[in-house]
């Protein structure tokens, strides 16, 4: 294996394949008794499906990745876009030999690394420099290499001060400036990223960016997911836009941002089922579960709302557990993943206790909005003080109309005016006669 | 079978695996290192009396203090190695679904803790030997090779039952008392030489008999039976043969399932 070779692909997929059977399993695991039992009964109850003229398959395959084919140069920066569910995740998975793929083969030259989640391996009980030599070694750095870049580290993670402290001390953001820290420090020949940047405040994320592009420049390649298309369109010069396990574009990114924008994002229904799909992390959805995410318009069979029209939304989310104090957060974000408005409800004084097994339903009303029109995705989040419960990004899409709702009239801003209309009021110095006004009426 | 190229690779995240746990473990406890020791001296107090004074059971000619405890040294290695390996795939869910690496690693990192509190363990031992006046021979220098043999079996039962709780969770609840009867089914408490003629083959087969036997044997400074241990190291390469076989057949599911 050359490593670092220029030109000539690193990365060769052919029909690739994940298949994963939906049906009885949820839990995944089995005990023995289990095990004995359906071993009995399995084909008993077939047989007697069959006998009352049922079907045959019960479980049948959910394709996770469907055939999927393509190659990549060696320097490359590629992202990979697509819906919540598309497979994603699971082509960054298999790419990186965590998981198996069904059929189809995976041709890798080079040293991979791959983040799919910021501080994989940290031990709370670990101080910060501990951390950072068992979670360096864990993303495949070498321990002389690790002593080699730690002063770097630890400058570039801002928490010097801490570095002999268990990170159960850390503050959230500390341990994710920390983690991130050690990851922007690997240097692989092929770099895999799954969305680890919607983790940390804005300074910070600017930074990771930065990082990101000089890896891309230093001539490594980089597999690239996220639903946040402005770092998409910044970051990348190929774009992979799954939908629904297959390949459905391989080209230009801004193609394929624009193909996953207007095809993706079409707001083909005001009401989405969130209960079964990935979360970004394990513990999402954990204890807290949003079911179902709703768009609720006053006019029936629109897609969305009109301009200046009350914003609806109901969300539903089943508690796992009892939870004293259960907040909720939805987010407004533009179709490139740049957020314009959060609300939760915490901050509003709502904060309920959730009891296990209950099912909740949510209403948020934003009356006199200042949306223009557009198009717009609705992230929402469980919340309990400083934690997430349970996080969807962009689980929803509607659109606010070129109608105004009092008037009925069209109203269509200028182009770039961007997403938000404020009212105002203008005063001109020295006072002129209001020629232009008088001129019009 | 198994890529050895690839482990050795991986060697240092081995090696930080094993520091983490045992890092972690001392830093969490107040007695810290001292429970390596204190968990078999513990055993040795309440084994002496019990099947030492009460029971009379011969010991091979030596104070059964020094008796048991040369036996509870590999046998408490075995065993603690093979209860944390058979949930370590388990516990190690988050870094499976996570990160790649050959998944041999969680198990054999679990071996590697055990050598440290054997290490630690083995403190004891030498202050016995010479509270005893057990007078030191050339074939103390037995004793890694019959270590290695401990080992290589606690790999093998390790790794299977490793695989097998990823799958079965049942075994999270029979390893801990299966253990411990599998101990009466070595010679740890008792001397080989007393198990009658006749069931020495069947007996042998147990792959900890012959390691304990020859691992006490080589501290107290006696020719170990070598029958019992060509027997019972056959079984020790079986079971690694068989166990390293079986988390192959099922490692490609584990992060499936886990």
């Amino acid at each position: 294996m050359s490593s670092s070779a220029t030109g000539g692909p690193v990365i060769v997929v052919e029909h690739l394949t994940k298949e994963y059977v939906l049906g009885a399993r949820v839990r995944g695991y089995t005990t023995f008794r289990e095990a004995a039992v359906t071993a009995v009964s399995a084909p008993l109850r077939r047989a007697w499906r069959l006998a009352r003229g049922g079907t045959e398959a019960r479980s049948r395959p959910f394709h996770a990745l469907d055939d999927i084919s393509f190659s990549i140069d060696a320097g490359t920066v590629v992202g990979i876009v697509g819906r919540n569910g598309a497979g994603k995740s699971t082509l960054l998975r298999a790419l990186s030999r965590i998981t198996e793929p069904t059929s189809g083969t995976i041709a890798i030259r080079g040293r991979v690394a791959s983040l799919l989640e910021v501080g994989t391996g940290f031990h709370p009980e670990l101080t910060g420099r501990e951390n950072v030599y068992l979670n360096g070694s864990l993303l495949g750095m070498r321990r002389s290499e690790i002593t080699r870049k730690f002063d770097e580290i630890v400058a570039f993670s801002e928490v010097e001060s801490f570095l002999d402290t268990p990170v159960k001390r850390y503050s959230s953001g500390m341990y994710v400036r920390l983690a991130f820290a050690v990851a922007a420090h690997l240097e692989p020949e092929i770099l895999m990223v799954d969305e680890i940047l919607a983790v940390g405040d804005a300074a910070f994320q600017q930074k990771c960016l930065g990082k990101m592009q000089d890896v891309g420049r230093g001539g490594r390649t980089v597999l690239f997911v996220s639903h946040n298309m402005a770092a998409i369109s910044r970051l990348c010069s190929r774009g992979l836009l799954l939908r629904h396990g297959r390949l459905a574009f391989d080209g230009p990114t801004l193609e394929a941002v624009t193909q996953y924008l207007a095809d993706e994002q079409r707001p083909d229904s005001l009401r989405w089922e969130t209960a079964a799909l990935p979360r970004r992390l394990d513990e999402y959805g954990e204890l807290a579960r949003l079911t179902v995410v709703e768009v609720r318009p006053a006019a029936e069979g629109k897609s969305g709302f009109r301009f200046g029209e009350d914003l609806r939304l109901r969300l539903t989310f089943a508690a796992m557990s009892n939870i004293h104090s259960a907040a909720i957060g939805v987010g407004i974000d533009d179709l490139y993943g740049n957020r314009i408005v959060t609300f939760n409800s915490d901050e509003a004084g709502v904060i309920m206790a959730a009891g296990r097994n209950n099912t909740y339903t949510v209403d948020l009303c934003v009356p006199n909005p200042v949306l223009n029109p557009g198009r717009y995705a609705v992230s929402c989040a469980v919340l309990s003080g400083a934690r997430i419960l349970d996080f969807l990004p962009q689980a929803g899409y509607f659109d606010v109309q070129p109608i105004r709702r009092d008037t009925g009239e069209h109203f269509e801003p200028t182009a770039g005016a961007g997403p938000v209309r404020l009212a105002c009021t203008w005063e001109i110095h020295p006072a002129a006669a209001p020629l232009v006004s008088a001129a019009v009426s | 079978m198994l890529d050895l190229r690839e482990l050795w690779e991986f060697r240092e995240l081995l090696y930080f695996l094993v520091w983490r746990d045992v890092k972690v473990r001392y830093k969490q406890t107040v007695l810290g290192a001292l429970w390596a020791v204190l968990q078999p001296a513990l055993f040795m107090v309440v084994f002496t009396l019990i099947f030492g004074r009460l029971a009379h059971l011969p010991s091979d000619g030596v104070a059964y203090p020094v008796f048991v405890y040369a036996g509870l040294l590999p046998w408490t290695f075995f065993a603690t190695t093979v209860a944390m390996s058979s949930t370590s795939l388990v516990n190690s869910a988050n870094l499976i679904t996570k990160i790649y690496f050959p998944r041999m690693i969680v198990p054999l990192a679990a071996v590697g803790v055990g050598l440290v509190d054997l290490a630690v363990a083995s403190v004891l031992m030498a202050g016995l030997l010479a509270w005893y006046h057990v007078a030191l021979t050339p074939l103390l220098l037995l004793a890694p090779v019959f270590t290695l043999g401990v080992m290589l079996a606690a790999i093998g039962i390790g790794a299977l039952l490793a695989a097998l709780t990823v799958t079965y969770r049942d075994f999270r609840y029979i390893v801990p008392f299966a253990v411990q009867l599998w101990m009466y089914a070595t010679p740890v408490v008792y001397a080989a030489s007393s198990v009658p003629e006749r069931w020495r083959v069947p007996f042998a087969m147990n792959p900890m008999t012959g390691m304990t036997d020859g691992f006490r044997a080589s501290m107290l400074g006696r020719p170990p039976s070598w029958d019992l241990v060509v027997i019972s190291a056959v079984a020790v390469c079986l079971s690694l043969v068989a166990g390293i076989a079986y988390f192959q057949r099922v490692e490609r599911r584990f992060v499936d399932v886990v």
